[in-house]
């Protein structure tokens, strides 16, 4: 094996590891993810960056520092863009410059921006770039990239099919169930996937929800083709990538069978105060129950549960009037 | 038919003029108050910044005088702003009020859509592309005096003898500026404003402090959030350049693009466009410093992406350049004691790092 580098386990993590890992494995890299998140990483994080920033850019600070002193490159793209049409949120946008500027002793850092347009080519040649200053030739990283391709093409089949990132990622099993047949309340839970995700964040949310027999439904069980359709809805497309993915799949989810909808979002985000009050507004012409849990670093399993708890037992008695 | 807009700084004086000239009759909306914030904040999701709320609360009140279109701008993102008349729309919508929104994009993003809109607003009141053309030349004149005319009132302040006075004659200025109907009568009210500002007896031989404003474009143009704080500092003595006026920002978002030199200082340390004022609010500093500031504040709604980054990014090149940069997040919480006492200890800190140099 050659040098280490680094993976934040955290913010587009839960969308592109698998690519990442097979690309730069295929290069004769060792790829080191950072531990699951904890306190110690929140706490980390939190001591670095400025107290106006959202708890997934504290979170991510803190995996960085997680990895410092352990690996030879960091790898921290600078996600602009990956459909030529959306942005991701202006944190993702400056987040090596954050990073730079936040912590001292960090290794080099990889920030190759990754602007695709909407064919696939434009992640070849950025992905050249990055083998390039990584001084790969270029047959070796074509054939990485056809490796990281089909990789990341299994991941998304598979997270289509209602496996879990943690499962895949992970090897956990979490008994998170989403099927149909199996009867119970249905819920869609939307949020960002470093949010919705993220066990410790999200405060355990999809463990609990399996605990109380609710089939869980996420934005990533839906192919894009199909959350493509309802860009429509609006006048006018969000700016940005995830935002666009959880406001669609709610309207997705709304002309499913669906008991509720459970929208995660953190304390002060930017996007999400667009999103939700879209979501709210969209929700009640629709009749559906909807709760926003709003988490940042404090929240508390407890009282997020009691919440939650209060919103099953809603929904299931509505559903029992019927 | 009545026609309304949003309240930002001193430029509803210009949107006024070019309303009542397309034949409609303009609702000016109030001033923005406690009402206004209260309005605002009642219908408008927890984190959305204050321009929002505060934007909100005033189509309120125009609504509640019978308005039958507001028009507002749109934007390219990715800050937040642009998505904002969508939403206020809805919201608006859903409470039940019964109104045509009119939202404007930055017309390189689609003519033949700005255009129409143009029409749809032209249109009712009668009036030919000619004549709307010859109102909006008008129009830009009055927003160009009014700029000119604030910028003279921020450099005379930290002067005046008796504390106040600047203010005061800038109301009457500004009160010359909206009676002007042609373009001979901006220009004459315009020389007279600079007149009366210039007739402000003032303090000689005295070099003021020199402070920055940079930060988000809402809260450095309207003095209700940002709690006047240009001139708060200006009756304490202090120079204050703010770095965007209406007439620069339609100028380059619009057209063309006269922000080459704030991009290319902010390069080292951000090189991405982030979206709003981010990126200028590095670049900025970065101008300030070299050009002699003593220190600059940053302005910013509370949960203003943008900003968040530039606020991370900013002590780096506090650092480098030597100069003291404050942060001021404005929500609807900040109270004017808080601010007033930053604003203090702040000026303090510049008076002795001045002193410190001269030794």
């Amino acid at each position: 094996m050659g040098k280490t580098i680094g993976l934040p386990s955290t913010l587009t993590y839960y969308s592109y590891f698998p690519f990442w890992n097979k690309f730069f494995s295929a290069l004769n890299y060792e790829v080191v993810a950072s531990p699951a998140s904890s306190k110690q990483i929140i706490d980390w994080g939190v001591k670095e960056t400025v107290n106006d920033a959202c708890i997934p850019i504290k979170l991510f600070h803190g995996h960085v520092i997680a990895l410092r002193d352990k690996v030879d490159y960091l790898f921290i793209p600078r996600m602009v863009s990956v459909d030529g049409k959306a942005t991701f949120c202006p944190k993702f946008l400056g987040l090596p410059d954050m990073v730079r500027a936040s912590i001292d002793g960090l290794p080099e850092i990889i920030d190759q921006r990754i602007e695709l347009k909407r064919n696939t080519h434009g992640l070849l040649a950025t992905c050249y770039k990055i083998g390039a200053a990584l001084k790969e030739n270029y047959i070796n990283i074509v054939n990485a990239y056809r490796k990281a391709y089909i990789a990341h093409f299994q991941y998304r089949s598979q997270l289509i099919n209602g496996v879990l990132p943690g499962e895949i990622l992970h090897d956990q099993t979490l008994n998170v169930r989403n099927s149909r047949t199996m009867g119970g309340i249905n819920l869609a839970v939307l949020g960002y996937p470093y949010e919705v995700y993220d066990p410790y964040i999200s405060v355990n949310l999809l463990q609990n929800l399996a605990a109380m027999k609710v089939n869980v439904w996420t934005a990533e069980m839906v192919p894009d083709a199909i959350l493509a359709k309802y860009r429509y809805k609006l006048s006018k497309d969000l700016f940005w990538h995830y935002s666009n993915k959880v406001l669609w799949a709610c309207y997705y989810y709304l002309k499913q069978p669906i008991d509720g909808i459970v929208h995660v979002s953190a304390f002060g985000c930017g996007p999400d105060s667009i999103v939700d009050k879209l979501m709210e507004l969209e929700t009640k012409a629709h009749n559906v129950p909807f709760i926003t849990l709003t988490i940042d670093e404090h929240t508390g399993e407890a009282g997020v549960l009691t919440r939650l708890e209060a919103f099953v037992d809603m929904v299931s008695y509505r559903r029992e009037r019927k | 038919m009545k026609v309304s807009f949003p309240h930002m700084g001193t430029s509803h004086i210009a949107f006024k003029h070019l309303i009542e000239h397309l034949g409609h009759e303009a609702v000016v909306p109030p001033n923005p108050s406690k009402r206004t914030l209260s309005l605002g904040v009642q219908h408008s999701p927890e984190f959305a910044c204050i321009p929002f709320k505060i934007l909100l609360g005033s189509y309120l009140e125009v609504l509640e005088q019978g308005t039958d279109m507001i028009i507002s701008s749109g934007g390219v993102g990715p800050c937040r702003a642009g998505i904002y008349g969508l939403l206020h729309e809805k919201i608006l919508k859903s409470l039940g009020y019964d109104f045509e929104m009119l939202i404007f994009e930055p017309p390189l993003r689609g003519v033949g859509d700005f255009i129409s809109k143009i029409g749809r607003v032209i249109k009712p009141g009668g009036v030919g592309w000619i004549e709307f053309i010859r109102v909006f030349k008008i129009t830009w004149k009055k927003l160009l005096a009014l700029d000119e005319t604030e910028i003279l009132s921020h450099r005379i302040r930290p002067y005046e003898i008796t504390k106040g006075e600047t203010s005061r004659i800038f109301d009457q200025c500004l009160y010359l500026i909206d009676q002007a109907q042609t373009q001979g009568e901006i220009e004459e009210a315009k020389i007279e404003s600079e007149r009366k500002l210039n007739a402000i007896k003032q303090k000689e031989g005295y070099t003021p402090l020199k402070v920055g404003i940079i930060g988000e474009i809402y809260v450095v143009l309207e003095p209700f959030i940002n709690l006047d704080i240009e001139k708060t500092f200006g009756e304490m003595g202090v120079e204050t350049h703010r770095s965007i006026y209406l007439t620069d920002w339609t100028r380059d978002n619009t057209v063309f693009d006269g922000e080459k030199n704030i991009k290319k200082a902010a390069e080292p340390h951000l090189n991405q466009l982030i979206g709003g004022h981010g990126i200028n609010s590095i670049g900025e500093t970065i101008l300030y410093a070299k050009n002699g500031f003593d220190g600059v504040v940053q302005l910013a709604p509370f949960t203003c992406i943008p900003e968040i980054v530039a606020k991370s990014i900013l002590p780096e090149v506090s650092k480098k350049f030597n100069i003291p940069v404050m942060t001021i997040f404005l929500d609807e919480q900040t109270g004017k004691a808080g601010v007033q006492t930053r604003v203090e200890a702040f000026v303090d800190l510049l008076e002795h790092k001045r002193r410190g140099k001269g030794a």
